[in-house]
Order: structure tokens, then C-alpha cells, then sequence
């Protein structure tokens, strides 16, 4: 029931899905209150989020700044464009390593799934190339979580 | 299709995972990548050879320039890339789910 789900679609989207056993309400509000995001968008093991700016209002600025306790991380600016409580979030972000990637329009929606919640984040790059840079600059967090799965397989 | 095997060796290099973010935001020469590394040239050479011959990367020749770019192939097509961001993704959102089990009681006498 919460399977993720991650698709490719057309030139410029990139689609993630997955299902939450609280109702939208809670899943809302833990994409938008920084003592909440900063519990769990840390990616692997050891990272933690010591700055998390979230203005969520039109216009708003997001800052999220992530480090490995050993001297390494990355922040992510970005803007609301429009908040829907508990339904919707559109935002733009971009990483900086320490150079910004092309911007990200991001849409999140959240709508009620029996008593939980469907999440469906769209996010829409301006061209494949930057699809493909988005892909290459999130795969940082993915690597250290892989790897425990990848030592098995080679 | 790229060799996957050379693929995953070819990422499994913290180095290699920086240059391939670098040239994630456009083409650059040996030169601009070595940059913001504490090595040598050739030392970056050889982690692009690496990238290059996974399939990666691709160069172009501009006189004695050999300008590098991600191989849109390579990334369109390998399951391995979207492999390291779901492991990302689904560490954050297994998270998520104990935060929202923590923060429901709360919720549960929200009249909506």
C-alpha cells in the first residue's frame, strides 16, 4: 500500500507516487513545517537537514541545507508558487553543488485514499538534458543506501 | 546501452559521482571540472576515462579541448540511476511514515 512508484514521462516530467497510511492533512503539513521535514528528507543514514527555511506562502523561500556530520553537503533554494491546504503544493527548487542546477517546477498534490492519502509529486524540467541533471544530482543521496544492496551484487 | 557492471563501478567513486553532478549542469572541459578538486589533472583524466568508457560520458574534439558532457543515452536508459534516487526516496518517505504516525492522534479529531 505505500509501494513507491517513480516514472519517466514525455521529454520534461518525472513522476513519484506513493501512499501514506495518515490522511492528507498530516501529509501536508509534514511537507511544510520545518520541525517535521527535518525528520525525515535526510536521505541516507547520517545525513540530517541542520537548516530548514520553509516560507509557505505565494513568493515564500525554501532553504534546505544538508551535511554528513564529516564536513560534506548541499543546500536546495526554491519559491512557493502556490499552497492549497491539504491538497496541493507547487513550488520551483534548485540544488546548488555548490553550482545551481536548472530549475525544477515541482507539484505536489495530496488527495484522500481510503482513510490515508495518494501522494503524486510532477516534476516538470525544461528539457530532457536537465531531467537528466536533476536525476544525476538526487542520485547523491540515493548512493550510500544503494550501496549496502549493491555490495551484494557485486 | 551501457555495461551495467562498468556502470556501478564507474559510479561507485565519490569523485566520479562529483564530476558526473558538475557535468550534470553542462559541458566542461578537464580543466573547469579539476577545479574545485584538491587533484591533478591527469588524476581527473583518469576518472574520466572511466566515466567515458562506462558510457556516461561523451567528449567532443574542440582543437586540443576535449570538452565533456553526460551521454543522454546513458542516463535516459539506465535503471541503475533511478535505482539510487528511489533508495533515496523511499528512505525519506519509510521516515515520513513514522512522523506521521506520531503526529496522527492530533489529527484524528480534525472534523474534516
Amino acid at each position: 500500500m505505500t509501494k513507491l512508484t517513480m516514472t519517466v514521462e514525455g521529454d520534461h516530467n518525472f513522476v513519484v507516487t506513493r501512499r501514506f497510511a495518515a490522511p492528507p492533512q498530516a501529509v501536508y503539513r509534514a511537507h511544510l513545517e520545518p520541525a517535521l521535514i527535518q525528520r525525515w528528507m535526510l536521505g541516507p543514514e547520517g545525513w540530517t537537514m541542520p537548516v530548514c527555511v520553509n516560507e509557505a506562502r505565494p513568493g515564500g523561500k525554501i532553504r534546505y541545507e544538508w551535511a554528513d556530520g564529516a564536513g560534506h553537503g548541499f543546500y536546495l533554494t526554491g519559491e512557493f508558487v502556490e499552497l492549497t491546504p491539504f491538497s496541493k503544493i507547487v513550488h520551483v527548487e534548485r540544488m546548488h553543488m555548490p553550482d545551481a542546477t536548472p530549475d525544477n517546477h515541482v507539484e505536489t498534490r495530496f488527495e484522500s485514499d481510503g482513510a490515508g492519502t495518494l501522494m503524486t509529486m510532477r516534476m516538470t524540467l525544461p528539457n530532457p538534458e536537465t531531467r537528466a541533471a536533476m536525476l544525476a544530482s538526487g542520485m547523491e543521496f540515493g548512493m550510500e543506501a544503494s550501496y549496502v544492496r549493491l555490495d551484494a551484487m557485486i | 546501452m551501457p555495461d551495467l557492471d562498468a556502470v556501478f563501478a564507474s559510479l561507485a567513486d565519490p569523485t566520479r559521482r562529483a564530476i558526473l553532478a558538475r557535468l550534470a549542469i553542462g559541458e566542461a572541459t578537464v580543466l573547469d571540472i579539476a577545479k574545485p578538486f584538491s587533484m591533478t589533472q591527469p588524476a581527473i583524466s583518469r576518472h574520466l576515462k572511466v566515466l567515458e568508457g562506462s558510457g556516461l560520458i561523451v567528449r567532443r574534439v574542440e582543437g586540443a579541448k576535449h570538452p565533456c558532457r553526460l551521454a543522454p543515452d546513458g542516463l535516459a536508459t539506465i535503471e541503475p540511476w533511478l535505482d539510487m534516487l528511489r533508495a533515496a526516496l523511499k528512505k525519506n518517505y519509510d521516515r515520513l511514515d513514522g512522523v506521521l504516525a506520531a503526529m496522527t492522534p492530533d489529527l484524528g479529531k480534525d472534523p474534516t
